[in-house]
């Protein structure tokens, strides 16, 4: 790696750490109800919506009424987007004129973007009209993201609060974290990224007349549309091409929520590798900032919140811990290439293949943009992408997938990764606490049967998923036909796959056509799972706990702000990783490096 | 129950024969399926012991060898746990079995009412039910538990105590509950039996001991869900495997599919056998070590209960300071000399027969050469000391002299006519600021001192208290005195905090105070008055010696009667905390160098670039798997003497035990596996076991 390397790495974490205190602090004033400046221009909007939607703000809900106020407005906007999706032939704001979207996907897609996932089985230029992306799916990106963020807010509470049932009132809290944390931020990104050229716009494709006009040979075909040989050599006719059509849209919009909601669907097919989607090294940065920073700064919110900020810089430190070095093992593995290839040298010049793997890559990114990207997507639930992480070697595309396997807690989805991170502070704490001979305390409440149990289902559910619905996939033809490569790479697809829909990330090994009614459906199972059933636990965690008293602190308490402690956090978020899926992992991508390096 | 003071020798020979037959008597389904873990590998050992039947028929997946020597191993890994369990029950059994001989049949004189010529009828103490009148008389067993309710002797409670002095047991206050299975050595009296056969304190012991009634404790519940949780992923990991191979085997066109047999070897090694084999011996000998103590559980959950001690109340007298206070020092009034107040204290103790009464005549003898004088030759009348006056002294001829509390004293003399002088009064204040007790002395209406009384604190007691500090532990000091002598004696013996002129309410209050809080509290006591406050707090020690009420309110009872052993307690708390807490990291850790022992053996076939994986260079893929199975199979044994003595506990900050811990069962638990499966695979190959 080289220092310009170094430097850009560094460069972006010093970056983003310095927008963690802001922002954490912002988004605990907006949960504890504290006042700030946009609450005192918005509150008579916010006190509109309660009213037009008939919310009593000051009733708060015990952690079952939390979960199914949740739950029930998940499935209902799933239900519409599913209704958008089938009828957007009917609906306006199509003028590329795309007809319905086919059963399976559309449950897909509408599964997809409720969890905050945003697998994409689709191409957005090519499938959505402009109503679906805006009042559907880019709706959905604020909703799932706010969910994710309320339940984080809920979950924060039950170790704030003692002796009490309730965690606070889901409505209010959609409704604050749309209102004062998502639109205000990402319409300044917007703004930002429309500033360097990204489309915003209603009006239909238009078309360009190519600078350099190109041509190609297309097979001629007979009625039934099979192609027409003569002595066995395919007919062609000659077609120059001068024009091309651009597809264009309400681009920024979408993309600003998709990074900063850690949602990932892009507007075009290429996701961020798409120029109209992000263009330059600048865009990128942005891009990459708006991705990480909420998952960082709630780490704060939760130390101001429980009323220790150590607290929360412990978690955020243990994030880092488990993200940074895979970032460099991501960039490094790039860097070094391909051993089969690296003596090679291509074009008249000469030009040495031994500057590392740029197949899939963007040029305008180089390999650290794009090691970079991949390893914070995937250790967020953003799952946007700007490379193509099939195209990695097999060490640099383990980085991604090591990631999702970690349960998406470096630092994991808005909301969502830092509820399951700590999670892993319970566990990390029952364990650690039976080693000083204490009943295991984190915040300074007691955890019990009834937090492990819970605990352990958050644990537990992900990992069988991920190899349950894998086993299916390599065993069953209709999981098979989906494989494009060949040998252990394929595996590789497939676990990808599953990996990151039950993590709800939604970044895929590209080679693997999921567009399949069998990986539809079993991608909505996962989807489903990963999401919900992690939440659900997490809150009744939650709900316990704010049942329970505050244990005051002692010398034979044992603190959860020291570096021993990250070190044991780490440990247990690793340990768990590496125990469940190391076997998988051999027969993937370390099989891979290991035959690659062997040849 | 003799020896039970001295610690049981690990494995005593008789102890460790039966263990070995138990551990083949558990082998029922119904026994092992109540461990979780273990049952897994039980049925993996069923269903591998098939596969190699089936080998034998000639249809198997590998060498019938192979698979019969795996199989072999995983029956050991389900026996040694059973051993390390059987162990652990056969030592409290042998506990058990000492108590049970103190507890025999003998007949017992039932009286019609609670009066000593009452008409006795003879019954068999097991006929006797609560509520009975029983008289003993010296040399008569007590039949039962009971309450005296008429009369005074001495009884014999080596049975249960171990100690041989006798202890004086008497109607009202805080010495009338007398134990069954003991024994009146004189005197007599007249028992109100308080308990039906079968659930008196010495059977409840029993089963304590026996660990006939044990429940799982809640910390123990949460660790088998999380290894519960653990062996349900290990399960689908292995499980998934077979698919993932035949999906290998398919795509990369050569090798062979993984076998069963490998698949549930692989199963076992990663399942916390090590933590879930040793879980209940763990929780069984906590319990013993009570025992050996000299501490009787109620239940495991108090046990449990003492490691998370936040707050320790303890009694003064007798705890912290020795049980009397002495007099130390004699103040005169001004123009009193010292030897007449001397001689007036001296006079006035000769018939104290209290032990601060007694120091008096002491310090007099010693400090001020008075020589001691006989109460008869003086024809003195004793006047006792009583609750109204709060005096005692003596009458000789016209003398009268009185010694008291202060207060006391100063209304007496006013009440004769004299004078209170401002001296002694800056003298009691003076004496009562440091800590001491101050009496004041008069003849007739002259006041002519102040005795110092001085509450001896125990040595050595100030350590224990920074100990306990260090193992974050607040200490509260109980005491019926004044704050101003409270607080003096809690800064010299070192205490955090103390209450002062305790009341029994005061006490309750100070407890639920602290739990309110969120604290966990922890209180010895022997008095009926004791009894609200140890059934309010967490972790409650009844002195053995104390009432039946106090008894049946704490929920552990100290056979020696001595407080300090709060302390003792706690610490045998924490350190079955951290036995099951540093087993768990241990077993865990030990996976890591397990997948490297397995996954290239298992995939040699199909992927040979794998044995990459293979760091520690072991000798054929069977070898390998065989060495991981057996060495998971012998660490059970070799932690079994661990799993009975207990993590080494040393009183320190939680984050330094952590640290150590952590070291220790957790980096070590990752190396550990490694050196052993090299080992044992350089034994098998060297034995020519493997090809």
């Amino acid at each position: 790696m080289t220092t310009n390397q170094w430097t850009q790495i560094g460069f972006f974490f010093v970056l983003l750490l310095l927008l963690v205190k802001p922002l954490g602090w912002y988004m605990a004033r907006v949960y504890e109800h504290k006042p700030f400046f946009l609450g005192k221009w918005f509150g008579w909007l916010e006190r509109l919506v309660y009213k037009i939607c008939g919310v009593r703000p000051e009733e708060e809900m015990d952690w079952k009424g939390y979960a199914l106020a949740m739950l029930i407005f998940n499935v209902v906007g799933g239900l519409i987007l599913y209704a958008i999706e089938r009828l957007q032939n009917h609906l306006p704001l199509n003028p590329a004129g795309q007809s319905a979207v086919p059963p399976d996907l559309a449950m897909n897609t509408a599964i997809s973007f409720i969890t905050n996932t945003n697998w994409q089985n689709y191409g957005g230029e090519s499938t959505m009209s402009y109503f679906t992306q805006m009042a559907g799916l880019a709706v959905h990106n604020f909703l799932s993201a706010a969910s994710g963020m309320a339940t984080l807010a809920a979950f924060i509470r039950g170790f704030a609060r003692k002796e009490t049932k309730l965690l606070g009132n889901f409505w209010v809290d959609m409704t604050r974290t749309t209102l004062y944390i998502l639109m205000p931020i990402c319409v300044a990104i917007a703004l930002a990224l429309i500033s360097r050229g990204i489309p915003q716009t209603f009006s239909n494709y238009p078309s360009a007349t190519l600078v350099q006009p190109t041509s190609y040979d297309q097979p001629v075909t007979n009625a039934q549309g099979t192609p027409v040989t003569v002595d066995g050599k395919p007919q062609v006719t000659h077609v120059a091409v001068t024009e091309q059509s651009l597809a264009v849209g309400p681009v920024a919009s979408q993309i600003a929520i998709k990074q900063f909601g850690t949602n990932g669907g892009g507007f075009y097919n290429a996701n961020s590798a798409n120029p109209y989607e992000n263009p330059d090294p600048l865009t990128d940065l942005i891009e990459m900032l708006a991705l990480l920073v909420v998952g960082f700064a709630l780490c704060y919110t939760f130390g101001v919140m429980v009323g220790d900020k150590r607290q929360g810089w412990a978690v955020l430190f243990a994030m880092l811990l488990l993200l940074v070095p895979m970032v460099f093992l991501c960039v490094h593995s790039e860097q070094a290439g391909n051993p089969l290839l690296n003596h090679l040298t291509v074009g008249k010049e000469g030009a040495s293949l031994n500057d590392g793997n740029m197949e899939g890559k963007e040029v305008r990114f180089g390999i650290v943009n794009s090691g970079l990207w991949a390893t914070i997507t995937t250790g967020t639930s953003c799952g946007a992408v700007n490379s193509m992480h099939d195209s990695f070697t097999p060490l640099g595309g383990f980085v991604p997938l090591w990631m999702l396997m970690l349960g998406e807690v470096a630092p994991g989805g808005v909301g969502s990764g830092l509820y399951v991170m700590i999670i892993f502070a319970i566990v990390a704490v029952f364990v650690a606490g039976l080693m000083v001979g204490r009943t295991p305390e984190y915040l300074g409440k007691k955890i019990q049967s009834y937090e492990m149990k819970m605990a352990s289902l958050v644990i537990l559910i992900p990992p069988m998923a991920i190899l349950a619905l894998t086993a299916i996939g390599v065993v069953t033809d209709a999981g098979r036909a989906g494989v494009s490569n060949p040998g252990a790479h394929g595996f590789s697809e497939i676990l990808y796959a599953f990996t990151s829909q039950v993590a709800n990330n939604g970044s895929a090994f590209a080679g693997l056509n999921g567009n399949t009614p069998f990986y539809n459906l079993m991608g909505s199972v996962a989807m489903w799972f990963g999401r919900f059933w992690l939440a659900i636990p997490c809150l009744a965690i939650a709900g316990s706990l704010a049942r329970k008293k505050i244990v005051p602190q002692s010398s034979g308490t044992l603190p959860t702000h020291t570096v021993l402690f990250i070190i044991m956090l780490v440990s247990t978020v690793l340990i768990v990783g590496a125990l469940t899926f190391f076997p998988a992992l051999a027969l993937g991508p370390i099989v891979e490096h290991l035959k690659m390096i062997h040849f | 129950m003799a020896d039970h003071t001295k610690a049981r020798k690990l494995f005593e020979t008789e102890i460790t024969r039966k263990a070995v037959i138990e551990s083949f008597k558990k082998l029922t389904p119904g026994h092992m399926i109540k461990n979780p873990v273990m049952f897994t590998v039980y049925v993996g050992s069923i269903l591998t012991t098939g596969l190699w039947i089936q080998a034998l028929a000639g249809k198997g997946e590998a060498a019938p060898g192979f698979i019969f020597a795996v199989s072999l191993w995983l029956w050991f890994t389900v026996l040694f746990a059973n051993f390390a369990e059987a162990m652990a029950e056969g030592r409290g059994k042998a506990q058990a079995d000492t108590l049970r001989k103190s507890r025999q049949e003998v007949k017992a004189k039932k009286l019609a009412k609670p009066d000593k010529n009452a008409k006795a009828t003879e019954v068999l103490s097991g006929d006797l039910r609560k509520g009975d009148v029983v008289l003993v008389e010296a040399g008569d067993f007590i039949p039962a538990d009971g309450e005296v309710v008429v009369g005074v002797a001495m009884v014999d409670e080596s049975a249960i105590t171990g100690e041989s002095a006798p202890v004086v047991r008497e109607s009202g206050g805080d010495r009338s509950a007398v134990t069954g299975g003991t024994r009146v050595i004189s005197d007599w009296l007249v028992v109100q039996v308080s308990s039906n056969p079968g659930e008196s304190f010495l059977d409840r012991m029993i089963s304590m001991v026996e660990g006939a009634k044990r429940q799982k404790t809640p910390n123990e519940i949460a660790l088998n869900i999380l290894l519960a949780a653990l062996t349900i992923v290990f399960l689908v990991v292995c499980a998934t495997l077979l698919p993932f191979s035949i999906f290998s085997v398919f795509v990369s066109g050569s090798g062979q599919v993984v076998t069963v047999t490998v698949l549930v070897a692989l199963f076992v090694c990663l399942a916390p056998t090590t933590i879930g084999g040793l879980l209940s011996a763990i929780g069984i000998a906590g319990m013993d070590r009570m025992i050996q103590a000299n501490v009787i559980a109620m239940s495991g959950r108090a046990v449990e209960a003492a490691g998370d001690v936040d707050v320790l109340l303890l009694d003064k007298t007798g705890t912290i300071t020795l049980g009397n206070r002495q007099a130390t020092e004699l103040i005169p009034a001004s123009g009193v000399d010292v030897k007449d107040l001397a001689e007036a204290a001296q006079l006035s103790s000769l018939s104290d027969e209290t032990p601060e009464g007694r120091s008096i005549v002491v310090l007099a003898k010693e400090k001020y050469g008075l020589r001691g004088h006989d109460i008869q030759d003086l024809k003195a009348t004793f006047v006792p000391f009583t609750a109204q006056t709060r005096m005692s002294g003596v009458d000789i001829g016209k003398r009268a002299i009185r010694k008291g509390a202060a207060e006391a004293i100063e209304k007496y003399v006013k009440e004769e006519g004299g004078k209170y002088p401002e001296d002694v009064r800056t003298g009691v204040e003076a004496i009562s600021r440091r800590g001491g007790t101050p009496l004041v002395v008069a003849e007739g209406k002259k006041v002519l001192g102040v005795i110092h009384l001085k509450d001896i604190v125990k040595g050595g007691i100030q350590e224990r208290f920074a100990e306990l500090r260090r193992m974050g532990i607040k200490t509260v000091m109980i005491t019926g005195d004044n704050p101003l002598t409270a607080a003096a004696i809690a800064a010299e013996a070192g205490v955090d905090d103390f209450l002062a002129q305790a009341t029994p309410e005061a006490k309750l209050k100070l407890i639920r105070e602290s739990q309110a809080g969120g604290r966990l509290v922890a209180m010895a006591g022997d008095g009926t008055n004791d009894a609200p406050a140890l059934a309010q707090a967490d972790v409650a020690v009844a002195m053995n010696t104390g009432t039946q009420a106090a008894k049946e309110a704490g929920n552990m009872v100290d056979l020696d009667s001595n407080p300090t052993k709060l302390i003792e307690v706690v610490k045998i708390g924490k350190q079955l905390l951290m036995t099951r807490g540093s087993l768990t990291t241990f077993s865990i850790a030990n996976d890591v160098a397990k997948y490297f022992a397995i996954i290239p053996a298992a995939f040699a076939l199909t992927y040979p670039e794998l044995n990459a994986l293979n760091i520690m260079r072991l000798a054929t893929p069977q070898s390998a798997i065989l060495s991981a199975v057996i060495f998971n199979a012998v660490i059970i044994v070799f932690l079994v003497p661990l799993a009975l003595k207990g993590v080494q506990y040393r009183p320190a900050s939680a984050s330094r035990l952590l640290r150590d811990n952590f070291i220790i069962y957790g980096l070590g638990g990752i190396i550990v596996p490694f050196v052993g499966i090299k080992a044992i695979d350089l034994i098998l190959v060297a034995l020519g076991l493997v090809k």
